[in-house]
């Protein structure tokens, strides 16, 4: 099948997805920001589509965009392809040095916040200590670019009033750091050490078609809980 | 008009130094090289990266770029001419996503090839040949991952280089040959033989020695 041109970016958009990732929201909240229709497939974690295994058959992992029969995956690759297919409300900035910025700080939270976080839920003891220390040594650099990035005009890191690529990568951070916390029994969020992190996932709670995707918090903590204990429980075993 | 100003912090054995040297030179701009000393850095370079305070470090009319991957991204998308990504947003979506797969699988799993033994370093051997055969999926009969000409995977896929640089310094040869893996064996000689790409190979006897110093005395 020919590759995707510009000519069928009307043509259909799949998502496979697992409702408790936020790699999947991720590339929701890209598809919604530009007002993209797409059908919704939920995976299930125990039993993964043979579409799925086919369509990423290097990782088997969610998210996979398939727009006109072309699978992607990698949430970060998905929503660079997102912004270049549909141009409406564009996700990274046009400049090129802003553009490199932001790709900089996407690496920046994915390497120091987004992994050690996984990595956190589950782990325990000395491992478990180094990747918290890790990502309060990260939290206090994400901190210092929200004072320096955001005031009372510019709520988000894509400057203004719009969530753009930054917010939507670090995103995850405001319904699921809570109940990772929580699961894995440390704490990395302090609101008085991070206000102005704090403003920032208050006002990302708020943008509405973030809101509507964000999965209650008892819910979260449940899964992870049982994903903690798997974890451990292999470990353990070996 | 005011020149131009660019300047690329690195250091001489590094991959990810060495693609922001073939993107530059690829594109033919004129740049100023600063050999870092990554045991004493240079204020310069962490000035200009304070985040990560790695090399390479890009810096264009003062502003500072870091990250590789980032790099070659502003590069293409500066310089226009001599694209280095495709213009199909799908093809660019596959160049992207097997650049982030060579950084995050194939380089950690080349890393612990040269400091395992035994059955460890078996296994870990058998993994890496793996992961090449995907990309020689990627690569098929094409001349090079970019096509007719060298492109951004092209670039990111260098570290396939120091891979057959340290098994050389091992004494070893069977991870990465002719017979295992004969598409991409076809490709490197292709790489290693273009002539922009050439020049910003390490110099192999300094590098060998190298890997035999940092590598070579856990055997």
């Amino acid at each position: 099948m020919a590759s995707g041109s510009v000519a069928d970016q009307e043509g259909q958009v799949m998502l496979l997805g697992f409702w408790f990732s936020a790699f999947v929201k991720r590339v929701e909240w890209a598809l919604k920001l530009k007002g993209i229709e797409y059908d919704y497939v939920e995976e299930d974690l125990t039993n993964k589509s043979t579409l799925l295994l086919t369509s990423n058959p290097i990782h088997k992992k969610v998210p996979v965009l398939i727009h006109n029969g072309n699978p992607i995956a990698e949430s970060l690759v998905i929503i660079e392809y997102i912004d270049e297919t549909w141009k409406q409300n564009p996700i990274l900035p046009q400049d090129p040095y802003e553009r490199a910025m932001a790709r900089f700080w996407a690496n920046f939270i994915e390497e120091k916040v987004t992994e050690p976080t996984g990595e956190a839920l589950v782990s325990q003891g000395e491992q478990q200590e180094k990747k918290v220390k890790e990502l309060k040594e990260a939290m206090e650099v994400v901190e210092g670019e929200a004072k320096a990035k955001l005031n009372k005009k510019t709520l988000f890191f894509g400057g203004g009033n719009g969530v753009g690529y930054v917010d939507i990568v670090l995103g995850w951070t405001c319904n699921w750091m809570e109940s990772i916390e929580e699961v894995g029994g440390f704490k990395v969020l302090d609101p008085e050490s991070q206000p102005q992190f704090h403003k920032w996932m208050a006002n990302v709670r708020e943008v509405p078609f973030i809101k509507t995707t964000l999965e209650p918090k008892e819910k979260l903590v449940e899964f992870f809980r049982m994903v903690r204990q798997d974890r451990l429980g292999l470990v353990a075993n070996k | 008009m005011a020149e131009e100003e660019v300047k690329l912090f690195g250091t001489w054995a590094s991959p990810v130094s060495r693609r922001i040297e073939v993107a530059l030179k690829l594109k033919g701009v004129q740049y100023e090289y600063i050999e870092e000393d990554l045991t004493n850095k240079s204020p310069a370079l962490l000035n200009y990266n304070p985040v990560n305070k790695q090399i390479p470090v890009l810096v264009h009319n003062g502003k500072s770029v870091a990250e590789s991957l980032v790099i070659m991204e502003y590069i293409d998308e500066t310089w226009k001419h001599n694209p280095i990504l495709p213009a199909d947003p799908y093809e660019r979506a596959m160049a992207r996503f097997w650049a982030k797969y060579i950084d995050e699988k194939f380089w950690p799993a080349a890393m612990k090839i040269v400091v395992a033994n035994g059955e460890e370093q078996k296994g870990e051997i058998d993994e890496i040949q793996q992961q090449m055969k995907n990309l020689e999926g990627e690569l098929k009969e094409k001349k090079f991952f970019g096509g007719e000409s060298l492109g951004f995977l092209d670039i990111a896929a260098n570290i396939i280089i120091w891979l057959v640089v340290a098994q050389e310094a091992l004494g070893m040869d069977q991870i990465l040959n002719e017979e295992k893996l004969p598409v991409l064996y076809g490709w490197l000689q292709r790489l290693l033989d273009d002539a922009v790409f050439k020049e910003c190979v390490p110099p192999k006897d300094r590098h060998l020695d190298l890997f035999k110093v940092k590598f070579g005395s856990s055997k």
